[in-house]
């Protein structure tokens, strides 16, 4: 379950308006936490409190492949990122490093900034606190949700690794 | 029912009898890419695996090329971590500043892609190599990770979008201005998840450069891979290719007849004319006619998009013997060594620099506000490139419009948005 209260962006949010190419020199976690959403909404980082939620329209994170993306939402304290639909490249690149995303048509459209929100990807349902709604999650195929529940893509092959050296 | 060219390579790299659109799989990769942004993070996780060796030397590329040769100290400690890295498991394709060029024009040009490839690249123009009739696509850095470690990625089996392109081409139109009418057509998610198959007798006739360049922006219209059925063209790339980096000639794989398509597009070439990708989506698509009013303060004429030599030779084409504006600074970028090399050797350096430009050494540099021509406040660019988000190659008040090299070398000479027929 996540709760917190929610930041809203519109459609096509690309990579370069999360974490602009001028950070990334780095591949520290708290320094591209500083930048997040820089491009988009630039005091968001500052504004931005543990287990807040992003929620977005359509094709959130499209553009380069930059999983500096993710990983600075992640670091920032944003607990999960809710949106119409996600582009590929990043939405594998949350299935692998952790960071949990829903895809909900219906609530994209109605939250607004400052709701309050909880997602329970569980019971696969968004509640919005603020306005005593409640939007349906897609659910994860189970391929991904092996992933997710092994904690990111290199826990998952760890795991398989050592269960076939077991089997031998 | 019959498969897609996508669907056959992808099949052809499982253990599994067949396969079908929207199904999960694990799949052997032929090779994987990671540049000086993206390898960082992929070296942090192979090494935290607590793995001992690579899947295989030989299947690994690592190019420093975006923010090198190193703009500050702390690329200069990425580019690092790539060459340690190298040197530690013995990566036979390491390419150091003097042999590395633009990743996604130095792999073809040395033969690292072939037909009939799965090619992945931390990378989101990784897609580029579709144009020679190969699987090839965009992923993170863990996924590199991950590749490095078992030989394997996860993808989900595309659906595909076939996109037939009929008819001969206008003058001053290239592989640009077709996957520019495309992503505008379709728009920036408009293949979100899918593959996009190009063909029709517009493609069977376009040269593999053009070719690349369409592959290329394949990513722009959020598909999974952009892709060409391998021909005669394809093979005489091949051909061509002086001490190939690896064996081979690939192999060819085309879609069946009754394969199955999401939708199928046609567009007639005959009237698609010279375009522009307006501010800050490369969807808002415009002709250049429509855009002489627009002013620019820059032109950059390079990257993976368009940095090869056949877009040197339209640019300096145009430029030949003319002055561009004063008040315009054209950054011409070679996207590889050879490239730059041919572009001496033909004399197109001497007439980018006669006309008033700057030649420099390959970089993907200013395409993603890195360094060699960053834009300052409220500065207006035209470019080669891929991608006019806002603030993406400089500040984020700083504009860039797209287009091919031939309408980004008028624009230098008129100072504003120009199509190449006021110029020549």
């Amino acid at each position: 379950m996540y709760k917190g209260k929610a930041f809203k962006f519109g459609d096509d949010i690309n990579t370069d308006e999360i974490i602009p190419a001028r950070y990334l020199n780095t591949t520290d976690k708290a320094d591209l936490a500083k930048h997040c959403m820089e491009d988009a909404d630039k005091g968001f980082a500052k504004k931005v409190r543990r287990g807040d939620i992003i929620a977005a329209g359509k094709n959130f994170g499209c553009g380069s492949s930059r999983e500096h993306a993710p990983v600075s939402i992640k670091a920032a304290g944003v607990s999960c990122v809710i949106a119409e639909n996600f582009a590929r490249i990043f939405f594998r690149n949350c299935i692998n490093i952790g960071l949990a995303i829903v895809e909900s048509p219906e609530a994209s459209k109605s939250v607004k900034t400052g709701d309050t929100l909880a997602v329970d990807i569980a019971s696969g349902l968004v509640k919005n606190i603020t306005r005593k709604e409640t939007y349906r999650i897609e659910k994860y195929p189970h391929f991904m949700q092996r992933i997710i529940k092994a904690g990111g893509l290199m826990a998952s092959i760890r795991k398989s690794s050592s269960k076939n050296k077991k089997k031998e | 029912m019959g498969l897609t060219i996508t669907e056959k390579i992808l099949l052809k790299h499982t253990k599994l009898k067949k396969i079908h659109p929207g199904e999960f799989i694990d799949a052997r990769v032929d090779l994987c890419l990671g540049n000086d942004i993206t390898a960082p993070l992929a070296i942090e996780e192979f090494e935290k695996s607590g793995a001992k060796k690579v899947f295989d030397r030989k299947k690994i590329a690592l190019v420093p090329d975006h923010f090198a040769p190193a703009k500050d100290m702390a690329s200069a400690n990425q580019c690092k971590r790539l060459a340690d890295f190298s040197r530690k498991y013995d990566i036979k394709h390491y390419f150091e500043v003097g042999q590395m060029g633009v990743e996604h024009a130095l792999l073809p040009e040395i033969g690292l892609a072939l037909p009939g490839d799965l090619i992945i690249g931390a990378d989101s123009h990784t897609c580029t190599y579709g144009a020679l009739g190969a699987f090839s696509t965009g992923v993170g850095s863990t996924d590199l990770a991950a590749a490095m470690v078992t030989g394997e990625v996860w993808l989900k089996v595309p659906e595909s979008i076939k996109f037939i392109f009929r008819g001969k081409l206008n003058k001053w139109v290239g592989g640009k201005d077709l996957i520019l009418h495309t992503i505008g057509d379709i728009g920036v998610d408009g293949a979100r998840y899918m593959a996009m198959e190009f063909c029709g007798e517009t493609i069977e006739k376009l040269p593999m450069e053009d070719r690349l360049t369409m592959c290329n922006m394949a990513i722009e219209a959020g598909a999974k891979n952009g892709i060409i059925a391998p021909d005669k063209i394809t093979s005489q790339y091949i051909r061509s290719i002086k001490n190939k980096a690896k064996p081979g000639i690939g192999r060819v794989y085309s879609s069946d007849k009754n394969a199955k398509y999401r939708d199928v597009k046609e567009y007639d070439c005959r009237r698609i004319g010279p375009l522009v990708a307006c501010p800050s989506l490369p969807s808002n698509v415009k002709p250049v006619k429509a855009l002489r009013d627009v002013s620019i303060d820059q032109v950059v004429i390079g990257s993976c998009t368009n940095g090869r030599i056949s877009d040197l030779r339209i640019a300096a084409k145009i430029l030949k013997g003319k002055k561009i504006r004063s008040s315009v600074r054209l950054i011409v970028i070679p996207a590889t060594q050879k490239i730059y090399l041919d572009a001496m050797r033909e004399g197109l350096a001497k007439i980018f620099i006669d006309a008033g430009g700057v030649f420099s050494t390959p970089t993907c540099g200013p395409c993603l506000g890195g360094h060699m021509g960053i834009l300052a406040q409220g500065e207006r660019a035209v470019s080669t490139t891929n991608r006019n988000f806002v603030g993406r190659m400089g500040d984020p008040t700083s504009e860039v419009y797209l287009s091919n090299p031939a309408v980004a070398a008028a624009s230098a000479i008129k100072g504003r948005i120009a199509h190449p027929e006021e110029v020549i």
